[in-house]
């Protein structure tokens, strides 16, 4: 019946044992779904420590698969690769949903339900990521891609908030409303730029576009106008997951309506694999045929000219903005922005290495820190989703000067001070864009970073200096939210301090 | 046998996929706009088939495969958000959802 | 056969296409008896007529039935392929497709257990 390989033979050839990192997390959350169905109310504890062992689970395994990070290899017939980029992104795919889950148990305690599809939907979505960043084949890409959103929609939806005279606000609604048209608007751009990079190349492997695209671009037929307009479509697509200019429309409604943690995670994890899916299309597949002139790629100005607008236009709405989530969905758009001045960077040849490994400090940073001040944003935000503005934050520090020192760190590290995580990221990348002659890109990175300290230190300012006669503001939050800020300040505080931790821990990375 | 070259399919995959996302921009009945999504789906679909074709491959196939499942998973989705919202707000047009601005 | 000749069989076949509909339309027209009365002139349509507003809410059960209908009418887009390919293919596709099967059947058990299945 069959060619009949020996079942050794077959997980050798197959390679599975590379993938398991993200097998493992799903096959885990498959188990957590029937322990959910049977543990009942009285149990319902169960699920978060499920999802958390779960978390602890895939990362012990990652450790071991990328231990000696030297060698990468490609599993799955070549659809899968594991390299030391897939490693480190795993990780801080973990820590954020950890994170996120820890965040998540405080949010569903306090709103009084229980509900472990909650839990199994975010380890899902996480697993989606992780296959992302190790996706090789543009069918990968897309169908991690759908697996890391679906059950972001559906969590963006998970609970409409009661406003204060107890009718339905319907703001979470709204958002995975939002959320999910845009998606799936986006997914379409994605599929139809695939497919024309595939009708042009003739493959959907990463790899294998590589060493066909430089003949195509010679021919100068049809095909390369395929490969152009897909690349494009690509770029699109991929652009409204990670929320750049100019396709970020939905970004702030879909932050401000969703559940805080759930708006915590989709603005860590969907930009992760979307920057994950963006270096590897543009950097390995397409690098070396749009090499036009000068070792610069052809996608480079255009790249570039996307991480400008973004960064000007996200650091300036940010300036206006009143509702604290409103105001980090922006500043996440603007970071987003610094992320794409790396890609950018990551077009000139011989750069590509040290842009790469400047994006993944980056995104390690932004991690820590954007997951941080979501979580003190919780302690502050009432239930029913009120108390989420900027004047609601004033005379913190009185009332709760250990948090308000945590929130002070945070947006310290989102501007870029020195030592804070933030400014490892944003040096790393400012001196891989210099490096590869995008100066004026790197300019237009620090003249942003100083906007962006106007409505970060107004956080402080309303914290610390405004005048807070009235009553302490009371402790809402449970213990899980507390241990989320503390994880993420030890995280900034660390890769901060011994700045040299970061780049040695991406230093093995290359992916082109 | 293949007298008719893979251009038409294309051009055609591309009007269908214009039209698809015009009809994004321009409805504002949330089930229209699913179904415009669905036509740039498909588009891609015909597109991916078209090509198939050309290589002699099946890897075209196999995508469409992929693409034709995330649809009806999406769709699922879409509409288990469209009969909540209905049923909250007797209306599933899009620009009744304006909680949120500024 | 060269491109011309494929469309003209087309051109001819758009041509021919309408003719054949219309054309016992028009024999009929020509030799029926004109009798009209006002049952037989209004429009037919299957059934009786509507009574109230068609634009009626459904139960949300339907779309609960819907949803795992949905499941399983795509499932066949993978297992057909999987079946037809079945005597020359891998251990690995042979492990693949039973893992799929499996992955499906959790989630039934899942939609069985939350009473997905009963009709309330």
């Amino acid at each position: 019946m069959f060619e009949s390989p020996t079942i050794a033979e077959f997980v050798t050839q197959s390679n599975l044992a590379s993938t398991l990192p993200g097998t493992l997390l799903v096959a885990w959350t498959l188990l957590l779904v029937l322990v959910d169905l049977f543990a009942g109310d009285e149990r319902e504890h169960w699920t978060p420590l499920g999802a958390c062992l779960g978390l602890g689970v895939s990362f012990v395994a990652n450790l071991f698969v990328y231990a000696p990070a030297a060698d990468q290899q490609t599993a799955l017939y070549g659809m899968f690769i594991a390299d030391a980029f897939t490693g480190f992104l795993n990780i801080v795919i973990l820590v954020a949903t950890l994170l996120a889950v820890l965040m998540s148990r405080d949010y569903l305690m306090r709103a009084g339900i229980h509900r472990g599809e909650y839990y199994i939907l975010t380890l899902l979505s996480s697993a989606g990521a992780m296959f992302m960043v190790a996706a090789n084949d543009l069918i990968v890409v897309f169908v991690a891609l759908e697996l890391l959103s679906i059950p972001l929609y559906i969590l963006a939806a998970f609970r409409s908030i009661k406003n204060d005279g107890g009718e339905l606000a319907l703001k979470s609604e709204e958002s995975g409303m939002k959320y999910f048209i845009l998606g799936a608007f986006s997914s379409a751009f994605l599929v139809f730029g695939a497919a024309l990079v595939y009708g042009a190349s003739g493959t959907t492997n990463i790899p294998q576009i590589l060493e066909v695209a430089p003949a195509v671009v010679d021919a100068a037929s049809s095909a390369t106008f395929y490969l152009v307009v897909g690349t494009a479509l690509l770029i699109v697509g991929l652009g409204f997951k990670v929320a750049v200019v100019p396709f970020h429309m939905w970004t702030p409604d879909v932050y401000e309506g969703a559940p805080t943690p759930v708006t915590a995670l989709m603005s860590v994890t969907a930009k992760i694999g979307g920057f994950a899916a963006l270096l590897r299309i543009l950097v390995t597949a397409l690098s070396v045929l749009l090499l036009v002139d000068g070792g610069v790629a052809a996608w480079q100005t255009t790249i570039s000219i996307i991480a400008a607008l973004t960064l000007v236009l996200g650091n300036f709405v940010a300036i206006s903005q009143r509702n604290l989530k409103r105001m980090l969905a922006y500043s996440s758009i603007a970071h987003a922005g610094y992320i794409m001045v790396a890609l950018a960077a990551a077009g000139t040849a011989g750069s590509a290495d040290s842009a790469t490994q400047g994006a993944l400090v980056y995104i390690l940073a932004y991690m820590f820190t954007n997951l941080g001040a979501f979580a003190v944003v919780m302690t502050i935000e009432r239930v029913d989703g009120g108390g989420g503005n900027i004047d609601d934050i004033t005379g913190l520090a009185r009332s709760r000067p250990l948090l308000a020192m945590a929130m002070t760190i945070f947006m310290l590290s989102l501007t870029g001070i020195p030592l804070t995580a933030g400014f490892v990221g944003k040096f790393m990348v400012f001196a891989a864009a210099v490096q590869a002659g995008l100066v004026g890109l790197a300019v237009i990175g620090v003249l942003t970073s100083v906007v962006s300290a106007f409505y970060y230190m107004r956080v402080v300012v309303n914290m610390y200096l405004r005048d807070s006669s009235g009553e302490l503001l009371p402790a809402l939050e449970t213990v899980y939210v507390r241990w989320a800020i503390n994880i993420a300040l030890a995280g900034t505080l660390i890769f901060g301090i011994f700045y040299p931790l970061a780049s040695n821990l991406v230093s093995m990375v290359s992916i082109a | 046998m293949n007298a008719i070259g893979t251009e038409p399919y294309i051009i055609l995959s591309m009007v269908l996929f214009l039209m698809g996302a015009l009809g994004v921009l321009i409805r504002r009945n949330a089930i229209l706009l699913f179904m415009s999504v669905e036509l740039m789906l498909n588009s891609a679909n015909l597109a991916l088939v078209a090509f198939a074709r050309e290589w002699g491959q099946v890897d075209g196939h196999v995508f469409v495969f992929f693409v034709m499942t995330v649809a009806a998973a999406e769709v699922a989705i879409g509409l288990a958000l469209i009969v909540n919202i209905f049923r909250e707000r007797q209306s599933i047009n899009i620009d009744d959802l304006q909680q949120m601005r500024g | 056969m060269n491109v011309l000749n494929e469309w003209a069989f087309i051109g001819m076949f758009a041509v021919l296409a309408p003719i054949f509909p219309a054309l016992p339309i028009v024999i009929a027209w020509l030799f029926r008896p004109r009798k009209p009365n006002v049952l037989k002139s209004s429009t037919y349509e299957c059934g009786v007529e509507t009574i109230g507003d068609t634009w009626v809410q459904f139960r949300v059960q339907y779309y609960i039935y819907g949803l795992i209908f949905l499941v399983f009418d795509v499932e066949m887009v993978f297992l057909f392929p999987w079946a037809a390919a079945y005597n020359e293919m891998s251990l690995f596709g042979f492990v693949a497709g039973f893992l799929f099967i499996f992955l499906l059947t959790d989630a039934l058990f899942y939609a069985w257990q939350k009473n997905a299945l009963e009709w309330k």
